[in-house]
């Protein structure tokens, strides 16, 4: 039978590691996403599953011990809000350039610096782009509901196993916060030690049987070496590109007006959006699941058929920029953002179409 | 009583020439190759004066570069 | 008896270890890395563990680590060796997980990581390298620089006013709860090299015994960065480092079980 449950998304996402069968999460409280690690304290996993769980001295020493848990084929987790997230930063660059799986929460608030602890979504450059130093890709993942705080759990750690490279979960301080009901995912038992050997054979957790040592490293000096290093990362990123691109859409039929937007405030924009069609205007909405890889061949798609789009997001313009690269100058895209933790009501977005678009003025 | 008789083997192709195996030598065993290099350019130890050595080890426990190897025999 | 009699398998008395892989090490001529490799290497063939040793490299001269010695590695980032050993142990029961640190690694920029890992009493061993330079970058001011002593950023000499003081930092680490065995040791002389040793083989056992932190200190020599010969570093070192930096045990809680 299902289980039917009422929690915050930061409540959700702790009790799917445990179902997942996470190994390990490494955490530093931060708002507002405490309850993640005050949630799987009071769960007391060790007792049950196994699964460790660590109150770190910082954000760069929890992202550190992720990379030492992640290094031994271990399923191993870390969640953190925007400023937190700058410090795991160099974490998150060796995880990727050492070929790491491993899962990262980001529940974003205001910035820059200290910022606000309300919801924002400033952090998306940072995000999708790298974040870290090199040239590298995180698997980012945009949940708009606690049920996907709680499912993205899963396949962000199955992703990031697939292709050996860290995926985030880049929520906002929205989906963090409010309680919904949520259905949990059905437990399942943590590998073994045998199972680890077998799923991850670069592993370096000992030796054991194996004729040879293991290394995690993202040192190589020699620089045709790095560079063939990097060629795998790169093809790494085009199977993804091809493969794992998710997006929900909405009245895209019909629709001669696109809203593209992600998280939490997408759902602002389909109310809105229902508003509008109520008053007979044509618009549309593409929720990017995948913030990377990002949904361009679709919006690529859709700009044959719409005359605009605008982006709805709670930052000063980020995602607008990938859906410019996608539509190459075809439609106007515009942009329409609130921020330092303020949210748009649907009034206000239809107000900024009406403002972008002429023909969308009643 | 027991007289003790010792000898070293150098990897002259892993030493680094930097003496201190010969410092450490408690009997003048060793000394560096005063002209001729390894293929990476290093002026090797060597056993200068096999009799003396008595098998101590002193020389291949300091060894940064675990080039040396020890062999000892006791004759009672 | 001729050098042909005394050269036998059955009367050798030191070997290579088998555990330290067939390369040549990036070390300078008589660097004291090069030691403690191979004590390390001894004594996980000794103690029989090799199939269930992970190392964690740090940044530093000991970056290749990784390339000399046939266990298992993780290379950390600089600094967070500790943290990486943390979760490698607490993951994975029943492994032996060591960190190797120098000074910059440990004493600098993984201040914080190393005396959490410690005041947690994680059951690993750190084995931490001092020799006052910054020896990979090209011999610059360590924490552990000694006053007067003079680096590539402290060409006239550190000074206190400028630069701050010499920082001991086994001393605060021996203070901490979590820790259950930590010393100071050298490896300049044949009796110290064999000290140390047994040094790091109690810190491998505590760990694998689940006794808390063991922290090794290995005060050591970076002669090209002091620009000396090898013999003249160790001559200075005794002269200079052990006075700051004095051996022996300063903490050993034999029988402390967590």
């Amino acid at each position: 039978m299902e289980e039917v449950k009422l929690m915050k998304g930061n409540e959700a996402i702790a009790h799917a590691a445990i179902r997942y069968g996470a190994d390990g999460y490494f955490g530093y409280p931060i708002t507002p996403q405490s309850e993640v690690l005050e949630t799987l304290a009071e769960l007391r996993p060790w007792e049950t599953t196994g699964m460790v769980v660590l109150q770190a001295e910082s954000e760069v020493a929890a992202i550190n011990m992720v990379y030492g848990g992640a290094a031994t084929g271990r399923a191993v987790m870390t969640s953190s809000s925007s400023p937190g997230v700058s410090l795991k930063q160099e974490g998150i660059s060796y995880l990727a350039a050492s070929e790491l799986p491993a899962l990262i929460l980001n529940v974003m608030r205001g910035g820059p610096g200290l910022g606000t602890i309300q919801p924002s979504q400033a952090d998306y450059f940072q995000a999708t782009k790298g974040g870290g130093h090199g040239d590298y890709h995180l698997i980012v993942l945009a949940p708009a509901s606690v049920q996907e705080m709680a499912d993205f759990v899963a396949l962000g750690f199955d992703l990031s196993f697939k292709y050996r490279t860290p995926a985030m979960i880049l929520a906002d301080g929205i989906v963090g916060q409010m309680m919904e009901k949520v259905i949990l995912p059905e437990q399942r038992p943590r590998r073994t030690d045998e199972e680890v050997r077998a799923q991850c054979p670069w592993a370096a957790c000992g030796r054991g049987n194996r004729d040879h040592k293991n290394v995690v490293t993202s040192l190589e000096l020699d620089s045709a070496k790095m560079e063939v290093n990097n060629e795998r990362f790169q093809a790494t990123y085009r199977r993804i590109e091809e493969n794992e691109v998710r997006y929900q859409e909405y009245f895209t039929d019909d629709a001669d007006y696109l809203v593209v937007a992600f998280g939490s405030i997408a759902r602002i924009c389909l109310k809105a959006i229902e508003d509008a069609r109520a008053k007979g205007l044509k618009i549309g909405l593409l929720r990017p699941i995948t913030l990377w890889p990002f949904p361009t061949t679709r919006i690529a798609e859709l700009s044959k058929q719409v005359k605009g789009m605008l982006t709805v997001e709670l930052n000063a313009g980020q995602m607008v920029e990938d859906v410019r690269l996608a539509v190459e100058g075809a439609v106007p895209v515009r942009h329409f953002g609130r921020m330092g933790g303020m949210i748009p009501n649907p009034v206000e977005i239809l107000d900024a179409l009406a403002s972008n678009f002429d023909e969308l003025k009643l | 009583m027991a007289k003790v008789y010792g000898a070293v083997t150098i990897d002259a192709r892993r030493c680094k020439g930097c003496d201190l195996c010969v410092v450490a030598c408690p009997a003048d065993v060793l000394e560096l190759q005063p002209q001729e290099v390894n293929d990476r350019g290093y002026h090797y130890a060597s056993v200068v004066n096999p009799d003396k050595c008595i098998g101590c080890a002193a020389c291949a426990t300091v060894c940064p570069d675990a080039c040396i190897e020890v062999y000892r025999v006791v004759e009672k | 008896m001729t050098q042909e009699e005394i050269i036998r398998p059955e009367n050798k008395v030191y070997s290579r270890p088998e555990l330290l892989c067939d390369v040549h090490t990036h070390y300078c001529p008589g660097c004291s890395h090069g030691v403690v490799h191979k004590l390390v290497a001894q004594i996980v063939d000794e103690m029989g563990v090799a199939d269930r040793t992970i190392g964690i490299a740090p940044v530093g001269c000991a970056v290749f680590a990784y390339n000399y010695i046939d266990i298992d590695w993780i290379e950390a980032a600089h600094g967070r060796a500790p943290a990486l050993a943390t979760a490698a142990n607490r993951l994975n029961p029943g492994r032996l997980v060591f960190t190797y640190q120098g000074d910059g690694d440990l004493s600098a920029i993984g201040t914080a990581e190393t005396i959490h890992a410690c005041n947690r009493g994680e059951n690993i061993a750190i084995i931490f390298i001092n020799n006052a330079i910054y020896g990979m970058t090209g011999g610059q001011m360590a924490p552990t620089t000694l006053l007067g002593m003079k680096t590539a950023t402290t060409p006239y000499g550190r000074q206190a006013e400028l630069n701050g003081y010499p920082l001991a930092i086994t001393p605060l680490l021996a203070q901490l709860d979590g820790t259950c065995y930590v010393t100071r040791q050298a490896v300049h002389t044949p009796a110290a090299v064999n000290k140390t040793k047994r040094a790091i083989r109690k810190a491998f056992e505590n760990a694998l015994a689940g006794r808390g932190t063991s922290v090794v200190e290995i005060v050591s020599t970076c002669n090209s960065g002091w620009k000396m010969t090898p013999d003249q570093a160790n001559k200075w070192m005794v002269e200079h480092m052990f006075e700051k930096y004095p051996l022996g045990d300063l903490k050993d809680v034999e029988s402390k079980t967590k």
